[in-house]
């Protein structure tokens, strides 16, 4: 038992360690971090369309990190931005980094795509908008109604597309979800940009 | 310099100091001393030189142990019986329901209109619900599954506390249907690898707990002397998961990117400390038992432990190479990813020297067949993953399609293979029955085979040109998601010939279970060796 005893207590340790260097060092570094002054904390709204985001997974193609020119060139050639700093996500909480670019990055999707109509049409339908996009649609975030009501915001969706009879109006979700998307603009000076990465392995 | 570069510098020099004392420690103390007799703790006395395997007739076994050795084995493996066949039992439904998941995330990156209209269906939610169910359901329950076998047999004794395990493998369960549950209802945590609401992980923190009870219990009653490597693995790996997975789902802890750094240490753990460990250590025990020799160096087999200890802990953050992180933190997982090399180089020294001069043995056994070439796979990604860690191919490869077939052949090529290895050695053993079929074992060998290299080899080209191209602001973004459609058509296809594989070797499970097919005198092969005598 002695010496299976030593096997866990050294794995233990081991963690211990990589914790301290990959967790609580990372921590404590970042989170004294520059908040940038123009960053705006999310309205209760876009953290709401924030949800929606998360529940429906946007995150598995798309990421919200353009790296450094210097490192990869085509992030910012591709108008995602400035390199990001920890300090833009201040108020991120879960991060939604990701890890994948089926579709483009949406760090700045809010400047990129300044128009709610461009976006509810291109939730309802992306084809329509984008042709041959892979990205699914997002119909159950909208509903079809035979009158539009004076509250009610209207896709206005090309000929093809549109229904035949009745409106196609987005839910609260979708409105939700297309205001935090508008609110993905961190197009403000960055105080603490990372230095560029000279030494490439 | 900064205060952080400091303390990690001061870390450092502490720990080599440790280090070099421990070294200098265990060499006093004769740590080194247990060498190749060792290796041999798998044995029963005079068992070397005979292979143990279901491809092997037990007649034959029985003949040549002593009455004792065998009837103590035989006791050994019922004893774990029901524990086994629990966690089991499971995971083979969790791999039947992974894999449709996994099949219809797949078709519907090339079709989007596929079942488009629910949201319980949309791609964000399946895809998650595909990498819970087969890596928290099938890869780990089966894994446990495995471990509750082979514990009894490297203790030699009985097990103890199965009953633990037993309740342990229905709050796993009632963890993954509220989990999975709560992802397809949109109510993920939103973090990859860590989706399931913190609320239900309590579960299966407490179910694997349950599961390690008879693992600690059994371990206190062995009768061998000397732990083998196996052991090493299983012990470790059992007080690495509750750790990691405890820490990365502290709700309300880690705001903003220091959740990214959290995320993805916890993510490559799950894979470095939790299932590359228990796929290892059953390589390193069957693969010396089938043959019937011991494994070449048992000192480089311990020396592989403590390395893949040290160094896999650290490598998660090479999944931010190039985000809006500290450059250090980044740095110290590219340099612990490239030190990987030393026990992956260690494991593959044991694993395929082990098999030297045995090769023809693959034609037969399929344990031996399908744990070899995970073994070999396992070598394959792992030397795969330190490149790919690497700046100069990591700015190419990191958001693409190329991450996906790499992840798939460490966790199915590599990981999967062994796991299936084991349950054709484990199942007739607990059951007393041989496998009804033979040729339904050869189906699924080549199904999945078929499928998983139709899987990684388009995605890792698809993945790459996609890199490519990204990096290239010239190329329009819609051009680049044109170029991808055929090697995403291609995945869908070779993800079919797996799923299918699994339809017939949960076929097979279940009537194994039930004890179908004739009463064998001898075991199940890939090749019938009556019928090769008599040709």
């Amino acid at each position: 038992m002695k010496r299976a005893l030593a096997i866990m207590v050294g794995a233990a340790l081991i963690l211990l360690l990589a914790t301290l260097t990959l967790v609580v060092m990372p921590y404590l570094q970042m989170s004294a971090e520059q908040v940038p002054p123009d960053l705006k904390p999310y309205t209760e709204r876009q953290l709401e369309g924030r949800q929606i985001y998360i529940a429906n997974g946007c995150v598995y193609c798309h990421s919200q990190q353009p790296r450094d020119p210097s490192f990869a060139s085509g992030d910012k050639d591709r108008g995602w931005g400035r390199p990001s700093v920890p300090g833009d996500y201040a108020y991120d909480t879960p991060h939604l980094l990701g890890t994948m670019r089926t579709g483009p990055d949406l760090f700045n999707i809010g400047a990129r795509q300044p128009s709610k109509d461009w976006h509810l049409l291109h939730l309802y339908n992306p084809q329509a908008v984008v042709k041959d996009s892979i990205m699914p649609p997002y119909r159950f975030l909208f509903r079809w109604v035979r009158s539009v009501g004076e509250d009610d915001t209207v896709v206005r969706l090309p000929e093809p597309y549109a229904p035949e009879e009745g409106y196609i109006v987005p839910t609260e979700q979708a409105l939700a979800l297309v205001d935090y998307l508008l609110a993905l603009d961190r197009t403000y000076p960055a105080p603490t940009l990372p230095e560029p990465e000279k030494t490439q392995e | 310099m900064t205060p952080t570069i400091a303390v990690l510098l001061i870390i450092t020099f502490l720990l080599s100091t440790v280090g070099l004392l421990l070294l200098i420690w265990s060499i006093a103390n004769n740590q080194f001393s247990h060498g190749q007799q060792s290796a041999r703790t798998i044995f029963s006395p005079g068992e070397e030189g005979i292979g143990e395997d279901p491809a092997e007739a037990p007649q034959r076994q029985k003949q040549e142990l002593p009455d004792a050795e065998y009837r103590a084995r035989h006791d050994a493996d019922q004893s774990s019986r029901l524990a086994t066949l629990s966690w089991l039992s499971s995971s083979v439904f969790w791999l039947l329901l992974g894999s449709a998941y996994g099949l219809l995330s797949s078709a519907k990156m090339h079709m989007p209109e596929l079942l488009a209209n629910s949201e319980f269906l949309t791609f964000g939610r399946v895809r998650p619900m595909h990498l819970n169910a087969v890596t928290y359901g099938w890869a780990s329950m089966a894994g446990i599954a495995i471990a509750l076998f082979l514990i009894p047999r490297l203790f030699k004794t009985r097990l103890a506390g199965g009953r633990f395990a037993v309740i342990g493998a229905v709050l796993w369960n009632i963890g993954l249907v509220l989990g999975l549950g709560a992802i397809n209802l949109g109510l993920s945590d939103g973090k990859e690898w860590l989706e399931f609401p913190w609320q239900i992980d309590l579960l299966f923190v407490i179910g694997g707990a349950l599961a390690a009870i008879p693992l600690l219990l059994t371990a206190k009653q062995r009768t061998v002397s000397h732990l083998y490597v196996t052991s090493w693995y299983f012990l470790a790996a059992l007080v690495w998961f509750p750790f990691l997975f405890l820490i990365a789902n502290l709700p309300y802890t880690f705001p903003g990117t220091s959740g990214a750094t959290v995320n993805w240490w916890f993510a490559h753990n799950v894979l470095g400390l939790w299932v590359t460990p228990i796929g290892i250590g059953i390589a390193y025990y069957m693969i010396p038992k089938i043959m019937g020799r011991p494994i070449i160096s048992y000192q480089l087999s311990l020396i592989g432990f403590w390395s893949l200890a040290l160094f896999y802990s650290q490598v998660g953050i090479h999944h931010l190479v190039g985000g809006p992180i500290p450059t250090w933190l980044v740095t110290l997982s590219i340099v612990h990813s490239v030190m990987m090399s030393i026990p992956v180089i260690t494991v593959a020294i044991n694993h395929h020297g082990t098999m030297m001069g045995n090769f023809h043995r693959l034609k037969d056994s399929p344990t031996l067949r399908f744990v070899w070439i995970g073994a070999l796979m396992y070598t394959v990604s792992s030397l795969q993953g330190s490149m790919e860690a690497l700046r100069s191919v990591n700015v190419i490869t990191h958001f693409t399609h190329y991450t996906v077939a790499h992840a798939h052949l460490g966790m199915y090529a590599f990981l999967s293979f062994i796991l299936f290895g084991a349950v054709y050695f484990i199942m007739p053993r607990l059951m007393n029955w041989e496998w009804p079929w033979r040729r339904l074992i050869a189906l699924h060998f080549w199904l999945v085979s078929i499928g998983i290299l139709i899987y990684v080899v388009s995605l890792t080209i698809g993945g790459w040109k996609q890199g490519v191209e990204l990096l290239t602001a010239d190329t329009p973004f819609m051009d680049i998601v044109r170029m991808t459609l055929p090697y995403l058509e291609a995945r869908t296809i070779g993800g079919s010939l797996m799923t299918a594989g699994h339809i017939v070797f949960a076929f097979h499970f279940v009537a194994m279970l039930l004890r179908k097919g004739r009463l064998q005198d001898q075991p199940t092969l890939f090749r019938n060796p009556a019928r090769e005598v008599s040709q």
